[in-house]
């Protein structure tokens, strides 16, 4: 064994090799420095200047003021409180049911399997608050089930009670999502041996299967946890006096143009949030025992037996039914004066919506079509990159890129605000910028999903293509863009729906210009005119579930090379 | 195939790979030297883990030499990108590309060169003559068996008529018989085209059946290079016997050295076998005696008890106890020859002219 001085040498000797590699491609060498600069400029920069801020006073020097502040402050230390609270029950609650979501499919011959999966979906083509509305409007003072069907009158569904509701209803989906990929891909032949030596079938559940989804559950965990920190349409509708750090920034800044004090308490959200993406890469991350790549040993033989199976699907189907319950009350309350007070039907909402909303969601339209191919083909790119290339600086977009996914949305457009609205990059207040926060928001799941995607292609394959003269640039549109189109595709259809659906990230870049959907949503909701709310809210659903059709339509037309599975829509 | 063949001289190659933290590194090749003719069929043959594929991809341009230089005729190709190389590699899973039928994917290479329609329809047809894989352009790889796999991931490797044809284990994925057959295949075209071959592999009776020259490994280094004649009767050392074989080993001291013979003290008596090495007077050494080089009798040089007697079919395959020893011994062909029994006592008799000491 040499030396650590030789050691160092021939790593240096590795590294340089590594760079003449790039270096020697143009194109490649432009690509790196092209994605590093974006990264830098639209995710640290705004980032930088949050935390810059939040360490000045009110004349702008550097004191720890803000923090002193919001440390001493009541509404501070609530808020901080409160969502942790909300963090660990909404993500404890939401784990269970969509664990149980995920084995009634992965595990049981359940026969409303398909029911199942399009229900537990709905979420996803949604913004989360829609939850909260409905909610409200079932559960609420008038509520339609509180009021109409049962008679009670003092029940109060806002606070802790409804933001929970919603969030759980509205959360779970991605934990399912998760935890159903990981438990159709353990071999059954593990659980079978147990069988074989003796254990039951319980006592293998215990001893087997949830063992091995410990980390893929911590995993749904701490990503349902991230999104509840982050989450701010919830809070506002339905939190009522439950402030959440995330509803606090903007009263901050939008109620007492506290600036200030908007960046402490960003930072506090930002490193809860970031401790936890943190501890789920590093500590989880490398503890998967389930086994991802090649193809399992057979197919799994679902559980029939009854003592099992009814249980799990009457749970399974209680859950359903209420989330197509609240969902249901979308369109009803769309078509009805003013739900729970004044059922008469009418079609006066959806003309307002039309008339003085038009603009609204034309420009949501248009602004989330924009952001599709600059998130997809960046994401793809820096997927390619991470994957296939090694060079300096491959960590640092790897890292940053993956990071964007646990800054709240509220902390990222109140970064851009931050950032843009001084020279010599004034984009505060343009479609540019709306745009260019849809791509950093949804940046990273595309770059997931093309890892994964990556992963599962040969690398001989790419290998082949360069040894027959390819250069990189070649090899990648010829070889390597075909085989993960379904990524690609993918990245596109998630990108639209949660650009769509965005709320946080936009709360703080919308203007009386660009009104955008989900933000006139919030205004409606504000003044309490609940039947334009859910008109908003229908027309959005009916837009983004046509576009995932007419996405997957497309991606079905234009192939899917020979058994390729594809991602989830995460 | 009008290409000249090209040459590969590899010059005091050594790779090491270093962990990710940087604190622990693997050397896989050890300062190796390769010295390769042009229209050539050369294995480099060992066990896992032996760097025999990282030579490779040295060569082919995926891996970068820690040390030393690569070249091929007499161009230093160290830093040449693996598309700017003369070679072209038939990989192991033979790396087919699933969204182009096999005509796409053979021809993949040449429309990179440049060539005109009318001259990549011509070698493409050749090729897919020569390899028989005729009116299966159309179909795509997860529509063809593993042998017609294997035989496209050749035709596109040759159709690109590089100067050396690089192959990575082609047949670990073919069942036995396959396997057979598809070497056989490979030789042919390879003399028919005359063009240089390097081909690593673990198979040993792939590396005999297939080469003109074998490179034996291990851990890194070079254990031998020769014709697969020499490999087998002169191995260089124990481990080279044992890989390429069977090999029983006797131990002795050198006796007497007079010119290329010499006398060994073994069991008690005194045989002359050639020996040009380096060894001297008094110092240890083994006799290495190929099973199917033991005859039975009644009577000869060494005396045993069988231990185990197994019928194989076309031989029957001996374990003899002599001399405190253990012993392999084959007999080919048991149908016309006294077969003996476990616990039979018996005699060993082997060619004491071609006797070969390591």
């Amino acid at each position: 064994m040499s030396t650590r001085t030789e050691r160092a040498k021939m790593r240096m000797r590795q590294r340089k090799s590594d760079m003449k590699k790039i270096l020697t491609d143009p194109i490649l060498t432009i690509a790196i420095l092209f994605i590093i600069a974006a990264l830098m400029l639209f995710i640290l920069y705004p980032l930088f200047k949050v935390l810059k801020n939040s360490f000045l006073n009110s004349d702008n020097v550097l004191s720890m003021d803000a923090y002193k502040k919001a440390m001493t402050s009541n509404a501070f230390k609530t808020a901080f409180m409160n969502t942790l609270k909300l963090g660990i029950f909404v993500g404890t609650v939401s784990t269970v049911i969509a664990f149980i979501f995920a084995y009634t499919d992965a595990y049981c011959k359940s026969h409303f399997k398909r029911i199942f999966k399009v229900v537990a979906l709905l979420p996803i083509a949604s913004p989360p608050f829609v939850l909260s509305l409905s909610a409200v409007n079932l559960f609420g003072q008038y509520g339609l089930i509180t009021r109409q069907l049962l008679g009670i009158t003092n029940f109060n569904i806002y606070g802790f009670k409804g933001v929970a509701l919603a969030q759980i209803l509205g959360f779970f989906p991605v934990a399912y999502l998760m935890l159903v990929g990981l438990l159709r891909k353990i071999d059954p032949s593990i659980e079978e041996a147990s069988r074989n030596m003796g254990a039951s079938q319980g006592q293998t559940f215990w001893k087997v299967t949830l063992p091995l989804m410990v980390p893929g559950i911590a995993n749904a965990f701490l990503i349902t946890f991230i999104e509840v920190a982050a989450d701010f349409g919830n809070p506002n509708v339905i939190g009522g006096n439950f402030g959440t750090l995330a509803t606090t920034i903007y009263m901050q800044v939008m109620g007492n143009y506290n600036m200030k004090s908007g960046a402490a308490i960003s930072v506090v959200l930002l490193g809860m949030s970031m401790s936890l993406f943190i501890a789920e890469k590093y500590w989880i991350e490398n503890k998967n025992y389930v086994t991802v790549t090649g193809k399992s040993a057979k197919d799994r033989v679902f559980i029939t037996d009854p003592k099992i199976v009814w249980p799990l699907d009457i749970f399974c189907l209680l859950v359903t039914v209420f989330i197509v319950l609240m969902y249901a009350m979308v369109p009803i309350g769309a078509f009805v004066k003013l739900l729970g007070v004044n059922n008469a039907f009418t079609l006066d909402n959806f003309k307002y919506v039309f008339a003085s909303g038009g603009k609204a969601i034309r420009d949501s339209v248009w602004l989330a079509i924009l952001a599709m191919p600059i998130a997809g083909i960046v994401s793809m790119i820096i997927a390619f990159l991470v994957s296939r290339k090694r060079f300096v600086g491959r960590g640092f977009i790897e890292f940053v890129s993956l990071m964007a996914m646990a800054v709240p949305g509220t902390v990222l457009g109140f970064g851009y605000v931050s950032a843009y609205n001084t020279k010599p990059l004034i984009l505060t207040g343009t479609a540019l910028l709306i745009v260019i926060a849809f791509v950093a928001k949804t940046l990273p799941i595309g770059v997931r999903n093309g890892i994964a995607a990556l992963q599962q292609i040969d690398p001989a394959i790419e290998e082949a293509a360069q040894d027959m003269g390819a250069s990189s640039v070649k090899v990648f549109s010829s070889v390597t863009v075909p085989l993960i189109k379904p990524a690609f595709f993918n990245s596109l259809i998630n990108t639209f729906v949660r650009s769509m659906t965005a709320v946080s990230t936009v709360i703080f870049l919308v203007t009386p210009k660009y009104k955008l959907l989900t933000s006139s949503v919030m205004q409606q909701i504000d003044e309490g005119k609940f039947g334009y709310a859910f008109a908003y809210c229908s027309i959005l659903m009916v837009i983004v579930l046509f576009a995932v059709w007419l996405l997957n339509f497309v991606l079905s037309r234009f192939g899917v090379s020979g058994g390729q599975k594809r991602t989830s829509v995460l | 195939m009008n290409r000249k063949a090209k040459g590969v001289r590899v010059n005091n190659v050594s790779k090491i790979f270093m962990s990710h933290s940087g604190d622990s590194e693997f050397k896989a090749v050890d300062s190796v030297n390769l010295d390769i003719q042009p229209g050539e069929f050369v294995t480099l043959l060992g066990p896992s883990g032996c760097g025999k594929t990282t030579i490779l991809r040295m060569i082919a341009g995926f891996e970068i030499p820690t040390f030393g230089d690569i070249f091929m005729d007499d161009t230093r190709i160290n830093d040449l990108s693996p598309d700017k190389r003369d070679t072209s590699m038939v990989f192991q899973s033979y790396a087919l590309f699933p969204h182009l039928n096999i005509y796409d994917n053979i021809i993949y290479g040449l429309k990179l060169k440049k060539l005109t329609k009318h001259q990549i329809e011509e070698k493409a047809r050749n090729i897919i003559e020569l390899v028989g894989l005729k009116g299966m352009e159309q179909r795509s790889p997860n529509q063809i068996s593993g042998g017609q796999q294997q035989r496209v991931a050749l035709a596109r490797a040759l159709v690109m008529e590089p100067g050396v044809l690089l192959f990575d284990e082609p047949l670990s994925n073919l069942d036995a018989k396959l396997r057979v057959y598809m070497r056989n295949e490979i030789k042919k075209i390879q003399r028919a085209v005359g063009i240089t071959a390097i081909y690593v592999t673990h198979d040993q009776s792939e590396a005999m059946s297939l080469s003109d020259r074998i490179i034996i490994m291990k851990d890194g280094i070079i254990e031998q290079v020769g014709t697969p004649q020499e490999i087998y009767f002169t191995p260089a050392n124990e481990f080279v016997a044992q890989f390429i074989g069977d090999a029983n080993f006797f131990e002795g001291t050198v006796k007497k050295l007079e010119g290329n013979k010499a006398v060994f003290g073994i069991q008690g008596q005194c045989f002359t076998g050639s020996y040009s090495g380096i060894k001297k007077t008094g110092d240890a050494c083994k006799l290495v005696i190929r099973p199917e080089e033991l005859s039975l009798g009644q009577e000869g040089t060494l005396k045993g008890i069988v231990t185990r007697s197994t019928f194989m079919g076309m031989q029957q395959e001996y374990t003899i106890q002599t001399d405190g020893i253990s012993v392999e011994a084959i007999d080919t062909n048991p149908k016309n020859k006294r077969v003996y029994q476990e616990g039979e006592k018996v005699y060993l008799n082997f060619d004491q002219d071609k006797l070969h000491i390591i």
